[in-house]
């Protein structure tokens, strides 16, 4: 049976947000959506009122009848119902986890890699060589009430012992789950596996013991699959069970639930496999940062809890310091006066800026949000620690260790951007700007932005196992995710290498597809932009002698690039980029690129 | 069609306030449905468990884990005494043996012959939830605790620091677009609720501080002065865990902004009440708005509650107020709700309310007003 019509929601904490995907003349289509607040909590307290709410504008705007009695047709009849419904959740805090390994950088780190690809928030990572002893480290879980915990150490045939003090201090510490008092903590072993029995015995009584596969069987190899399908069924299983609603929204659904950000993960990665592309992904939102990247086949996913647009954006200026959230303002603000302002936004977070200033603010925190994240993501992204490398006498010049990050920008292929502040920018060029700004792309870089945040929905759907439709269902994934969800924003080119100010970096020959050919000098410092739209356009790029486009210092590059809705972005800035630090040349730095870029109004 | 909310704080002069007091885990309630109680009266406690002690013994005794049950004089369940001795070797010929005393007083919990380690657990830590708000008690959840429902004037506010805390309200400031100086704060304030104006600087808060002032409410407070009060920089709006002999409550949010006139007249009604205020903020998902809970006497409650109670939506004539740049705090009356998106200075295409303020009308986009409730 071939499938045609799709229902997805994505229940966030505060929106519940429905897409209806249907196939117009053989191609699967975005057609309509719908949003409404979420409702887990009071008064409502059940999650499908929300998503009837986002479906019925749904059902207003395509004259589809969707519900019936309250409940969504499926399969459909007659023009009526659809022929799947699928769901992801973020709600009420979503998936919160605390994981424990002998090693933190090694099955500590391994452990917390498989929690977030699963989609979930590590709330810490407990390890027996963290430097706590061991009552603060039992005070610590108690405190924290985790949906779940990853119990991880040890590889096959190795020492027993170390986890099995971890499982004892679990034991000591008696954990609670956050949601509910009724049922017991669920905990997943993925260790040794000569330590089962032990830790079966240990904590076989106190908590929901189950055992997988051990996550890190040998030092050189990780084994993250089995977890991570793990806590997703727990996730249903258990957490779910406990949100109000979710039982009914389970009954409705054609696939199980994913928490939001596993099913942006296992788009990305799914992309990334089938285009053999590197890609980063970020989601911006109010409270957390999300970032996921695709390097040499390895999927990562990290999360900044607390860097984030409104709930957290006083955070973003605690860390990142006044100072470099200032230097991207194109105006003069008295200093105390604007840290009034942001803390007016975190605590009424749903306003939005009205006045050209406060959009200068908001952006620049945006900035240096996205910039703290991906730091973090790069450190987090790294190869297997502890590994013993062999080395010849050139990588000992090298000074390479284990554990170097995956992310190298100059390898980078797609960079995209989610979340309010960059997929509701009011000009795209603003948001291309930004993503360059706190990223810093390196040789060339296409750059997009996911118009509506489609990407948990377009994931889930990936993931149908139903016989007959899972094929379709991948392919409706793809399909509407080049078609309707990445708005293409362009191409960045950025020369790598240390240049004299005012010397010309890159010669640029483009032959657009009418065959008009267009020529560029790029200058050090200066970022220029061409106009072009979404369509292969030949490029011979020569670097200076000491610049770098991808192939080498001086090396020229023969190309497609393509345009989008900003163009073609020749990024002639240092990198790190460079802002001057006397007030006067900072300000005509900032608006010069600015105004390359046509970023903002006139006046 | 969907629903849709329009934010707002609540001010009402008589609302059926209704608090959940919950234990962090099951234990006994000790009272009924219809119970009278008091603020400081406890309606459930109960026990945590003891903090815990992991003791290395195969370690400190230099023997294997295998072998920690042949050294041990003491079994799971047991209860010891601090100096007790637990375990001791054998030794060479009954010489040179090493033995082993508990460091603090408990129950064995467990013995590993894994690890070579005992866990002793402390005693239990007893726990106890009072009612906060005097009122009747209108429900009870089994093992964990009450709900307490009270007849109350209620005000919220918008962001605050510290816990719960209680004593008789007093207005400080004449008015409520006059600052709260050092000055202002006397010794008489004394475990007492002061009510500000628009203001309190760091240094008349530090004065509060010290001559242990239960709490103020004031309608604006600097988001830096934070930093020096709680000894960090507040990241996230999440509070209330703070231990603070100062609960503060600001109402309408960072900087000089004077407290809303139904805010202030409604707390001077009350000046002299015992009153419960909670400092403690959570702006995430679930908000919790800090608040200030005025029980009501008999004589004072009206048979119609509040009658702008519910979630209103916006519409002509709402009172609202401006809550972001460059109107902030502006109070105005809604003249037109147009339904198309309109364009912004900053280009962001969004619903706009008209709004008359002095006599002027203004474009504000929906989301930056905040909903004036009124009688």
């Amino acid at each position: 049976m071939k499938l045609k019509t799709i229902l997805a929601t994505d229940c966030g904490s505060t929106t519940t947000k429905a897409i209806l995907i249907e196939l117009v003349e053989n191609e699967y289509r975005l057609t309509y959506r719908g949003e409404a607040p979420t409702t887990v909590e009071a008064p409502f307290e059940d999650v499908t009122r929300g998503v009837l709410n986002a479906v019925m504008e749904i059902e207003e705007l395509s004259n589809r009848k969707i519900i019936n009695e309250d409940k969504i047709i499926s399969p459909s009849k007659n023009d009526n119902g659809v022929d799947i419904y699928i769901s992801t959740s973020s709600a009420g805090g979503g998936l919160q986890m605390m994981v424990a390994g002998v090693v933190k950088t090694m099955s500590g780190e391994s452990a917390e890699r498989a929690a977030l690809g699963a989609g979930s928030i590590v709330m810490d990572i407990i390890a027996s060589n963290d430097g706590r002893l061991p009552h603060e480290k039992i005070k610590r879980i108690r405190e924290l009430r985790p949906d779940m915990i990853l119990l991880s150490g040890g590889i096959d045939g190795g020492t027993v012992s170390h986890v099995v003090e971890l499982a004892e201090i679990l034991a000591a510490a008696n954990p609670q789950p956050r949601l509910g008092q009724d049922y017991k903590l669920p905990v997943i072993y993925a260790g040794n596996k000569d330590a089962k029995d032990k830790i079966e015995n240990t904590l076989g009584e106190k908590v929901d013991l189950d055992l997988v596969e051990n996550i890190r069987p040998v030092l050189e190899q990780e084994n993250l699959e089995p977890s991570r399908d793990k806590i997703h069924d727990l996730f249903m299983e258990h957490v779910m069970q406990q949100a109000p609603g979710y039982k009914k929204l389970m009954s409705w659904t054609d696939a199980p639930i994913m928490p939001t950000p596993g099913a942006v993960g296992s788009l990305i990665e799914m992309i990334a496999e089938k285009e053999n592309i590197t890609v980063v992904g970020v989601d911006i939102g109010g409270a957390t940062t999300d970032i996921f990247s695709v390097f040499q086949g390895k999927f990562n996913r990290t999360v900044s809890a607390n860097l984030g647009m409104s709930y957290s954006i006083c955070n973003v200026l605690a860390e990142s310091g006044l100072d470099n959230v200032l230097r991207w303002v194109p105006f003069d603000i008295d200093r105390k006066e604007l840290t009034n302002r942001i803390g007016n936004k975190m605590i009424r977070p749903t306003t939005v800026p009205q006045s050209l200033e406060e959009l200068f603010i908001e952006q620049s925190i945006a900035r240096e949000a996205l910039r703290l994240s991906f730091k973090q993501h790069k450190e987090f992204a790294v190869g297997l620690k502890g590994i013993q490398k062999e080395r010849t006498i050139s990588d000992a010049f090298d000074q390479t260790t284990s554990g170097e990050s995956l992310v190298n920008m100059m390898d980078l292929d797609l960079l995209v951007g989610s979340g309010g502040v960059l997929s509701h920018a009011p000009r795209r060029e603003q948001s291309a700007k930004m993503l360059i700004d706190a990223f810093m792309p390196e040789g060339i870089t296409q750059l997009a932005v996911d118009s509506i945040f489609m990407m948990p929905q377009l994931g889930v759907l990936a993931h149908v196992d139903k016989k007959e439709f899972s094929e379709d269902a991948r392919k409706a994934a793809l399909e509407v995710f080049h078609k309707d969800c990445l708005i293409r924003l362009g191409t960045c080119i950025t020369p790598i290498g240390k240049a004299k100010p005012g010397e010309v970096i890159l010669n640029v020959v483009l032959t657009l597809s009418d065959g008009t050919i267009k020529e560029k000098e790029l200058i050090s410092g200066e970022i220029v932009r061409l106009e072009a739209p979404y369509e292969p356009i030949q490029a011979v790029l020569k670097p200076s002698k000491n610049m770098d486009i991808g192939d080498g210092k001086g090396q020229e590059i023969e190309t497609n690039i393509f345009g989008g809705t900003v163009g073609l972005i020749f990024d002639g800035r240092d990198r790190p980029i460079t802002i001057p630090t006397n007030q006067e040349e900072r300000l005509k730095s900032i608006r010069s690129w600015s105004e390359a870029l046509n970023e903002y109004p006139k006046n | 069609m969907a629903h849709a909310y329009t934010p707002g704080l609540k001010v009402l002069q008589h609302s059926k306030v209704k608090k959940e007091r919950r234990l962090p885990i099951k234990g006994e309630v000790h009272k009924n449905i219809g119970d009278m109680v008091d603020a400081d009266e406890i309606v459930a406690e109960t026990k945590l468990p003891g903090n815990v002690h992991m003791l290395k013994v195969a370690n400190r005794l230099n023997i294997a884990p295998g072998d920690i049950n042949d050294v041990l004089s003491i079994n799971e369940g047991d209860s010891v005494k601090k100096g007790e001795l637990i375990a001791e070797t054998q030794g060479l010929f009954g010489f040179f043996k090493t033995s082993l005393q508990s460091p603090i007083s408990g129950t064995i919990e467990s013995i590993s012959d894994v690890t070579g380690q005992i866990v002793i657990r402390e005693r239990p830590l007893p726990v106890e939830v009072d009612a906060y708000v005097s009122g009747r008690v209108s429900d009870i959840i089994k093992d964990e605790g009450v709900t307490v429902e009270s007849d109350a004037a209620y005000v919220q506010g918008i962001f605050g620091i510290g816990g719960e805390a209680r004593g008789d309200l007093e207005i400080v400031s004449g008015s409520r677009d006059s600052e709260l100086t050092i000055e202002d704060i006397k010794e008489s304030h004394s475990g007492k609720i002061i009510v500000g104006g628009s203001f309190i600087g760091i240094d008349a808060y530090k004065k509060a501080l010290e001559l242990k002032v239960r709490g103020v409410v004031v309608g604006g407070f600097n988001y830096y002065d934070l930093e020096e009060v709680l000894g960090y920089r507040l990241g996230v709006a999440i509070t209330g865990t703070e231990n603070l002999e100062t609960s503060l409550v600001v109402t309408e949010g960072y900087g000089n902004i004077k407290m809303s006139e139904r805010t202030y007249n409604l707390l001077k009604l009350h000046d002299g009440k015992f009153v419960s205020i909670n400092g403690a903020t959570q702006i995430r998902a679930g908000v919790i708005r800090p608040e200030i809970v005025i029980p009501l006497e008999k004589g004072e409650i009206s048979d119609v509650i509040d009658a702008k109670e519910r979630n209103l939506g916006m519409e002509i004539d709402s009172l609202v107020r401006v809550i972001r740049a460059p109107f902030f705090g502006k109070i105005g009356k809604v003249v037109d709700l147009p339904s198309d998106l309109k364009r912004m200075e900053s280009e962001t295409m969004v619903r706009v309310a008209e709004i008359k303020i002095d006599d002027e009308n203004i474009v504000v986009p929906r989301s930056n007003l905040e909903m004036l409730q009124t009688d």
